[in-house]
């Protein structure tokens, strides 16, 4: 089992967390985006090998935050409340 | 030299001490240029090159694998074939793949244990079995076997299911497929290289993509750890690194991956002569020919590339396992491992032209590539010879997602997504 560190609980574990996607994709804003833009954000993903930057929800506190991972040794690099600033 | 297998062959050969049998594929160099290349030695690639030779007389061909054929995927999963899907766009696909599969044995003339020994999707209450009419509906028009099971079928096929009154997954039925069954995977891999070997496909091992050769906003080559290698048509079948390679050459994809685990358990004498799934325990059974019970379940909850797979989800599948059959409690696991599987939103896989023109994508199988070997190596070699769809590959286009026009067999795919 691994242990997950929740920003607001601390170490926990991993069966107590979700994941939510890449950090940092925004939804486009406006009347006018195109189809293509749509399709990027609904569908297209990074997926990296190796450091990883992603959402996840801590379903027992239900806060979300982002986490720093790498995708290959599980290894958990940092583990981030979500601030104002975090989509940049 | 003894080249073709059969009977008489081994016959021969046990008369002559085993002494004429030849290497069953050829490791050469790779040369500079080819007509095509195509990246991943797995099933899907090495399906691809031999029906490039075979269905359109193109032999100038390498299939590059950066470990060793058979090694990833295709080496890892748990053999079941089948075509029990939902949609008219998935039947013509999955449909296609389990008829070449009836007939691979005899076509690459190497045994490939094709057993097929049925399969049931059990249905656990009256809702699921409304369902579960509507499915096995579906597929009867849509040309697919499939058969509504009541309990006493279920009973019949599978008689050490959990029965009993306080069953936590009661039988009220089930969907039957009875042509369904299982393959043996190496050979499905072993088979497809030895019968392109001999109709003068290259097939290179320990040769990784380290990069795209892009001219003219064209892909005209890979730069590989053995040099560089041109060609004007290129196809990738790579399945959870589809991603990795799509960085190299600019674009992204729709796909995230996750490991997928299984197991089996030591062998022991036959017990189940079936397939067995449960949507309820998300687990799915069958018992391979040495005699190991073949267990299967659902993803890793977490984006991965560690073959290896992590303990929660192994014990929720051996929970279920036990549940489904409490007499499996005796058995010892022997060994566990995962595959990084390729996961599309909507279950379905990705067969086209990708963003870079001249590269062709197979991808996003997911849970279920194997099944599908035959067809995405027909599909993906009709591509890159001809440079065009056909209408079976046409529907599952990357430009589905633009478009809107998914595919979603979430239910087909038999575990949890």
């Amino acid at each position: 089992m691994q242990l997950f560190p929740c920003p607001f609980c601390g170490p926990r574990d991993e069966t107590e967390f979700h994941y939510g996607g890449d950090a940092g994709n925004v939804r486009p804003d406006g009347a006018d985006v195109p189809i293509e833009r749509w399709a990027d954000y609904l569908y297209l993903r990074g997926n990296p090998k190796g450091t990883a930057r992603e959402i996840w929800v801590h379903m027992s506190c239900g806060e979300f935050f982002v986490m720093e991972r790498d995708t290959v040794k599980h290894e958990v690099l940092s583990s981030t409340a979500l601030g104002g600033e975090h989509a940049a | 030299m003894t080249r073709r297998y059969s009977a008489l062959s081994l016959f021969k050969e046990g008369l002559a001490g085993q002494t004429g049998w030849k290497q069953a594929w050829r490791s050469p160099e790779p040369k500079p240029s080819y007509d095509a290349i195509v990246i991943g030695g797995g099933g899907h690639g090495l399906a691809t090159a031999y029906y490039l030779a075979k269905n359109h007389g193109i032999a100038r061909v390498a299939v590059l694998e950066k470990g060793w054929i058979g090694g990833g995927n295709t080496g890892r999963n748990t053999t079941v074939v089948r075509s029990n899907y939902y949609y008219p766009e998935s039947v013509e696909l999955y449909g296609l793949a389990h008829r070449l599969y009836e007939g691979l044995s005899k076509d690459l003339n190497y045994n490939v244990m094709l057993s097929q020994r049925g399969m049931v999707n059990l249905c656990h209450s009256t809702a699921e079995m409304e369902v579960g009419a509507r499915t096995v509906n579906a597929m009867q028009i849509n040309g697919i076997d499939a058969e509504l099971f009541s309990p006493e079928d279920v009973r019949r096929v599978a008689p050490i299911y959990n029965f009993s009154p306080d069953a936590r997954f009661p039988v009220f039925g089930g969907i039957w497929q009875g042509r369904a069954g299982t393959a043996r995977h190496d050979a499905v891999a072993w088979g497809y290289a030895r019968a392109a070997s001999r109709l003068g496909v290259d097939i290179i091992q320990n040769c990784e993509i380290t990069d795209f050769v892009i001219e003219g906003g064209r892909c005209r080559g890979v730069q590989t750890t053995r040099g560089a290698i041109r060609a004007d048509r290129i196809g990738m079948a790579v399945a959870g690194h589809s991603s990795v390679l799509a960085a190299k050459a600019g674009f992204r994809l729709p796909i995230n991956s996750y490991a997928l685990q299984a197991c089996v358990s030591e062998p022991v004498k036959p017990i189940l002569d079936t397939v067995v799934l449960s949507p309820g325990t998300g687990v799915y059974v069958s018992q391979s020919d040495k005699g190991e019970i073949v267990i299967g379940g659902g993803l890793d909850r977490i984006p991965s590339y560690a073959q290896r797979g992590n303990l929660p989800t192994l014990e929720t599948v051996i929970a279920g396992l036990l549940e489904m059959f409490p007499i499996f409690g005796q058995l010892k696991l022997m060994r566990q491992w995962a595959g990084i599987v390729d996961v599309v939103p909507d279950s379905s896989p990705i067969i086209g032209e990708s963003p870079l023109p001249n590269l062709f994508l197979n991808c996003g199988w997911g849970t279920g590539g194997f099944k599908a070997i035959p067809a995405g190596g027909t599909l993906l070699a009709n591509l890159l010879a001809t440079g065009r769809h056909n209408d079976i590959s046409r529907p599952f286009d990357l430009d589905r997602f633009a478009s809107g026009r998914l595919i979603d067999e979430a239910a087909g795919s038999g575990i949890a997504h």
